[in-house]
């Protein structure tokens, strides 16, 4: 078995299972610190209830993004020796700075965010709230930073090969960093939307009439409404930045194969890379030129510009960037539309959830995860459509493989596989147990006797 | 920098010096809480709960400093960071795995239902053994040179289950000093059983280090380095004994001296740190490539080590807050 299309597998096996829980956890710490503070200024426990609730499911997807992380940094020398060899004079410094100024920061105050309330002054734990958010989105921007860098290098010179720094300023702000780290923030923050609308959603929908749900399914409406069209401006932004520093990128994502003016915005195709053309293609015609050139006339590189003369092929592969880009937009689309159809219906009964049809609800929570999915399919845009580089013009994905053998690989494959799957089962299992363990708290039904302080220490902790 | 002298030299010692200090702090921290989780079997169900409890709120910074090492590894010498960890590849992939289960164990056995628990509970205590093994067996192969023939696998075994004992043991006397009653004398128990791991580590590490090298053979045993060293073996020697006799008649009345025997123990691993230290300096890769030889380019390491001095300070004091605020004996921990 070949090493490296299996290392490949392992690698974007892990970072897709990895990148699941920051999503979630780099905006979900800025709501729990919203909600904290509505807390603190109302005194309403409506919010506090809110914040008991996300601050475990916070909890849960920081413990999966914490250990699949660890598995990645380790990745690198066990699978990517390469890597480290000709470009670790730059990642190196901003993987260091990733460490010291943001793992450490989460992990110390998780701690007091997670078990302190009662330890500590509410002031204290506020600012412990606000400390691991500002952890978490630290943390998005250093490997952002270096993310763009392989996307987009610069401030870096080539000796013998290996890849040194000449300036820092221009390797942190390269040219796509900014678009990337607002694409990313933008799509946690839509993710942790939908997952507390949806999750709102079935609660209401097991007959949990709280006023946190109220509020919850009411922020979470809010939250996605206001922010899916700052993400399409964005992501619009970000696309025309990669035409101009990863042409190939865009002519896959567009299924465009000839340079040429008056290029269609294909709608659905089928790519055949062999044959080089699309099959089974419907388009509006001049929109793709209208969109990346704002000109109907304008042209755009195609695909077969990426191929050498020699006959070997320079672009990535068609079909998954293709695709995945058409779910990432898809998706987008109905964040849009379901949420502000939403704000819409609920205005009628004073913005509460009671406004809204089943249908919607059911909606929501058939959305709570779109998020996810739409994340992992931009990831898979971005990232396939990086290949066949590792760092654009400086290292092949080929030459950075390691000399383990496919044996080896092919088992530690299978054996994350597993793990990842059983952790996925779990995770959402006990969400959803979560959830409807909250749902069965309904306020209005008698208070439930505290057992004293003595009983209570021995009791498991929750 | 003309101060210090040749940055080529001074940096990589810099670097080398700062990993040896996180993989040190990162044995004595997640040594104690994977220990608490090799213990995990031996307790009853109540006693589980406070045992978690007890680490509940540090084991995620403890397992950073994990990370902060292999990042320094990787960002201050990426040759050898390459050459380690194709060599080790198959028990790192144990150890991630260990760390995976145990990590998401902490979370899982609380907030999935009640009927999971036990299977959780088996997690916890699995991914600990499989870190602790992984690990130990990672000693083995780095002390002995990191090749891979019959009587190195052999050595490395041996060095799995001798750390494991060892980290139970550190494991046992960090529950003396945050926990009482009943299931603080098991803790002294559990103590008093585990330490011959240690020793048995100690020793096992201190001979086969300079057998497999001569060069390490000179370090320690010419005139007169042997005089300035003898202190280390002797009072490692001296510790144990103390820690032997104050075990013997722990719990004590008051519950004083309860965080000796962890301080001890923190002690002695330091020391046994700072003899391999002794034994492997230059070299990153035993007996293969020297620090000075895997070095990162200078202008990169600067950048890092300007914002490790700011940085470091400052992860010093809020894990000290964090353990501040976390203090006394673990009774409960709920989210409120």
């Amino acid at each position: 078995m070949d090493p490296l299309i299996l290392s490949r597998i392992q690698f974007a096996a892990n970072i897709s299972f990895h990148i699941l829980f920051p999503t979630i956890t780099i905006a979900l710490g800025w709501v729990l610190l919203f909600f904290k503070l509505r807390f603190n200024r109302t005194g309403d426990e409506k919010w506090m209830d809110a914040y008991r609730f996300w601050v475990k499911v916070f909890a849960l997807s920081f413990a999966l993004g914490v250990v699949s992380g660890i598995t990645m940094s380790f990745q690198f020398g066990t699978n990517w020796p390469g890597f480290m060899e000709a470009v670790g004079n730059v990642a190196g410094p901003l993987l260091a700075y990733e460490i010291m100024t943001a793992f450490f920061l989460e992990a110390a105050f998780l701690g007091i965010m997670l078990f302190g309330f009662r330890r500590v002054p509410g002031w204290l734990h506020t600012g412990a709230t606000a400390l691991v958010a500002f952890g978490t989105t630290l943390s998005a921007f250093w490997i952002l930073v270096l993310n763009s860098w392989m996307h987009t290098p610069a401030g870096y010179e080539l000796r013998d090969g290996v890849v040194h720094a000449t300036d820092w300023f221009a390797i942190i702000f390269n040219p796509s960093m900014p678009y990337r780290f607002v694409h990313m923030l933008l799509a946690s923050g839509l993710t942790v939307a939908f997952l507390i609308a949806g999750f709102s959603a079935i609660r209401w929908l097991w007959g949990d009439r709280s006023a946190e749900i109220r509020a919850t399914q009411r922020f979470g409406a809010w939250m996605g409404a206001i922010l899916i069209p700052m993400q399409i401006f964005a992501g619009d932004m970000h696309g025309l930045n990669t035409l101009e520093h990863q042409p190939a990128k865009v002519a896959a994502m567009e299924g465009n194969w000839e340079t040429q003016g008056r290029v269609p915005l294909v709608l659905f195709a089928l790519p055949d890379e062999a044959a080089r053309e699309n099959r089974a293609e419907i388009a509006i015609p001049g929109m793709a030129s209208l969109i990346l050139k704002h000109d109907l006339d304008g042209v755009v590189p195609g695909l077969n510009d990426f191929v050498a003369a020699d006959g070997s092929i320079e672009h990535p592969p068609v079909a998954p960037v293709f695709f995945s880009f058409r779910v990432m937009v898809g998706i987008g689309f109905a964040m849009l539309a379901l949420s502000w159809s939403s704000l819409w219906l609920m205005r009628k009964k004073r913005g509460g959830v009671e406004g809204l049809p089943k249908p919607w609800l059911y909606a929501f929570v058939g959305m709570a995860f779109s998020g996810w999915v739409a994340t992992l399919a931009g990831w898979y845009v971005t990232e396939i459509g990086r290949q066949p580089w590792l760092v654009t013009g400086v290292l092949t994905t080929s030459e950075a493989v390691g000399p383990v053998t496919g044996g080896m690989v092919a088992t530690t494959l299978t054996a994350y596989l597993a793990v990842y799957a059983l952790l996925m089962a779990a995770y959402l299992g006990t969400l959803t147990y979560l959830a409807r363990k909250a749902a069965r708290h309904d306020p209005l039904s008698p208070a439930i006797p505290k057992p004293d302080a003595g009983v209570r220490a021995l009791q498991p902790a929750e | 920098m003309t101060l210090f002298g040749d940055p080529a030299i001074w940096l990589p010692f810099a670097f080398a010096a700062l990993m040896g200090l996180s993989i040190l702090v990162y044995v004595v921290l997640d040594g104690f809480d994977l220990g608490v989780g090799l213990l995990f079997p031996f307790a009853e169900p109540a006693e589980r709960d406070r045992m978690v409890a007890s680490i509940g709120p540090f084991w995620d910074a403890n397992e950073t400093w994990l990370v902060m090492a292999i990042g320094i590894l990787l960002v201050a010498f990426p040759v050898a960071h390459g050459m380690i960890l194709t060599a080790l590849y198959l028990p790192v992939a144990v150890l991630l795995i260990g760390l995976i289960a145990r990590g998401v164990a902490f979370e899982f056995r609380v907030k999935a239902p009640t009927r999971h628990r036990g299977a959780w509970n088996r997690a916890f205590f699995g991914g600990s053994l499989a870190a602790s093994l992984a690990q130990g067996f990672m000693l083995g192969l780095y002390v002995t040179g990191l090749q891979l023939g019959w009587a190195n696998i052999a050595f490395a075994a041996l060095t799995a289950v001798f750390l494991t004992v060892g980290f139970s043991f550190i494991g046992a006397v960090w529950l003396i000093a945050k926990t009482d009653g009943d299931l603080q004398r098991k803790a002294v128990h559990w103590a008093r059983r585990g330490i011959w791991g240690m020793v048995a580590g100690i020793a096992a590490i201190s001979a086969a280090t300079p057998l497999v090298s001569s060069r390490i053979w000179d370090k320690w045993f010419t005139w007169p380095e042997i005089v300035w060293l003898s202190p280390l073996p002797i009072l490692s020697a001296v510790l144990i004994v103390v820690l032997w006799r104050l075990l013997a008649r722990m719990p004590l009345p008051g519950d004083r001296w309860a965080w000796a025997p962890f301080g001890i123990a923190t002690t002695l691993f330091v020391m046994a740190f700072g003899g391999l230290a002794y034994s492997f300096y230059p070299y990153v890769v035993p007996e293969q490539v020297t620090i000075y030889e895997a070095a990162a380019a200078p202008e990169s390491l600067i950048i890092i080590l300007v914002g490790a001095l700011v940085v470091l300070p400052v992860i010093v004091a809020y894990s000290i807050l964090a353990y501040t605020v976390f203090r006394g004996k673990a009774t409960e921990l709920t989210y409120y």
